[in-house]
């Protein structure tokens, strides 16, 4: 872990926007960091990400990956090669097998030879333990299986920062747990991730910091077992009890 | 009923099919790629292309194939460009078929999620790559249906190609009526052979069509 930022948000600013807007969100991560954002809905979690590889256009602010601002609308193309996204609703591609939907960015976008890329998918495939999947297509699959394979795609472009949006909000309970295996996988190889989740627990276990957003501003940043066991503010404190429940009996 | 006539005139009707099919097939082909162009000039919003083809879209679709071939017959020698009644029938064809295909083409465009245009860009495609990749051959397999009814549509349309002097299938009907007075035997000649051309290419079009919604894409069935 190096103590250089590989991502740098200062005062991002973005209005209307159907996800949510944000006003004024500023943090850093370093390389081998994941962060996790959490906050109640429409509070700007989607938005910052997609803001962060080019999917919006930010109205204020700097975003910075390894220095060198993205948020210009330049080169958004070699953007995305470094930052890698995964949604809520998988979208793997549906015309092709899930060997056709990992090697298509790597081969195109990166130019590098096809027998290479396959083998490395097929060997990434193995390791989500659907080594077995590479020639079913999209809809053969459960929600899980599409998750883990929409993240093996965004992996094998090698990305320098992936972004998870609520990828396991349309799962159910145990499909749920095979995704975030996943996740807590590649935080251990050390990728570095900004995550928005509503899985407190995850979040917990994979974070190394917690931002919560709450009206498009960061109200609270803090290491996980401080966020979740001691919030700081009343708004994160009242957001946490959401997920509590007193017993009837 | 004349079986005598019918068999004796029958090689007219199949020569003229072909020259139906023909003209038919090379209209098909030549719509296909103008509305190609029509439908990526207004995706893209390319400046003036974008309005041209609005434009011609209108006009080819709200006025009737037989203006627009006497347009092209009668009307344009008067400005010097003679035109074979061949080659008039295949560019009003076009005219018209380019139109129609420039629609179907721009309902499969619109009916690929944004999301999926959104997960091309996410790994890095150029916008190029995602259209060529991701986007057309879903929107291509939405289209199918579409396509394959404007493929029809187009092909009896040459029907109104008798009217320029050409002599396709409608022409040889008209033709011996006039000549012999065999009204139905010619009419019943005239619809078999419309649907031996067109039966094949409709059910070739329902095969692929339910081949694509088989290969889970396409149609209304399920996305992803």
């Amino acid at each position: 872990m190096s103590d250089k930022p590989i991502l740098e948000v200062r005062h991002l600013s973005k209005n209307f926007d159907a996800n949510g807007v944000l006003k004024d969100v500023s943090f850093a991560m370093k390389e081998g960091e994941v962060i996790v954002v959490v906050g109640p809905s429409g509070c700007g979690k989607s938005t910052l990400l997609r803001c962060i590889n080019g999917l919006e256009r930010p109205d204020g602010g700097e975003i910075l990956l390894d220095g060198q601002r993205i948020d210009t609308g330049a080169d958004l193309v070699q953007v995305r090669r470094q930052v890698g996204m995964v949604f809520q609703s998988y979208d793997l591609f549906p015309h092709m097998d899930v060997l056709g939907n990992l090697t298509l960015g790597p081969v195109q976008a990166l130019k590098r030879p096809k027998p290479e890329v396959e083998a490395e998918a097929e060997q990434a495939l193995a390791r989500v333990g659907l080594a077995e999947k590479a020639k079913s297509l999209p809809r053969q699959l459960s929600g899980g299986q599409k998750q883990r394979v929409a993240l093996v795609r965004a992996m094998l472009m090698h990305p320098r920062l992936l972004l998870l949006d609520e990828i396991t909000a349309a799962l159910d309970p145990e499909m749920v747990r095979e995704v975030l295996n996943v996740v807590l996988d590649l935080a251990r190889e050390g990728m570095t991730m900004l995550i928005v989740t509503h899985e407190m627990r995850f979040a917990e276990a994979v974070a190394d910091r917690v931002l919560f957003l709450e009206g498009g501003l960061v109200l609270e940043e803090a290491p996980p077992k401080q966020f979740f066991h001691h919030p700081q503010t009343e708004r994160a404190q009242q957001f946490l009890n959401t997920f509590e429940f007193d017993a009837v009996r | 009923m004349d079986m005598d006539f019918i068999q004796r005139f029958t090689p007219m009707y199949v020569k003229a099919a072909g020259l139906t099919l023909r003209i038919g097939a090379i209209g098909i082909l030549l719509s296909l790629a103008v509305g190609a162009l029509c439908c990526l000039a207004r995706w893209y919003r390319v400046p003036v292309l974008k309005q041209i083809a609005s434009a011609y879209i209108e006009l080819a679709r709200n006025t009737p194939l037989l203006v627009q071939l006497f347009f092209l017959y009668f009307g344009l020698p008067k400005v010097g460009v003679k035109l074979s009644a061949e080659a008039c029938a295949i560019t009003g064809l076009t005219f018209l078929g380019g139109a129609y295909m420039a629609e179907a083409l721009r309902s499969g465009l619109e009916a690929v999620d944004r999301a999926q245009t959104e997960s091309g860009m996410c790994i890095g495609l150029t916008p190029l790559q995602n259209m060529r990749f991701v986007i057309l051959p879903q929107a291509l397999a939405t289209a199918v249906p579409a396509i394959g009814a404007n493929a029809i549509f187009l092909i009896k349309e040459t029907s109104v190609f008798s009217a320029v002097a050409l002599a396709d299938l409608m022409y040889v009907a008209k033709d011996l009526i006039g000549m012999y007075y065999k009204t139905d035997e010619a009419l019943l000649m005239l619809t078999v052979a419309y649907l031996t051309l067109l039966l094949p290419v409709s059910i070739a079009f329902s095969l692929w069509e339910r081949r694509l919604r088989y290969a889970g894409f396409g149609g209304s069935v399920q996305g992803q």
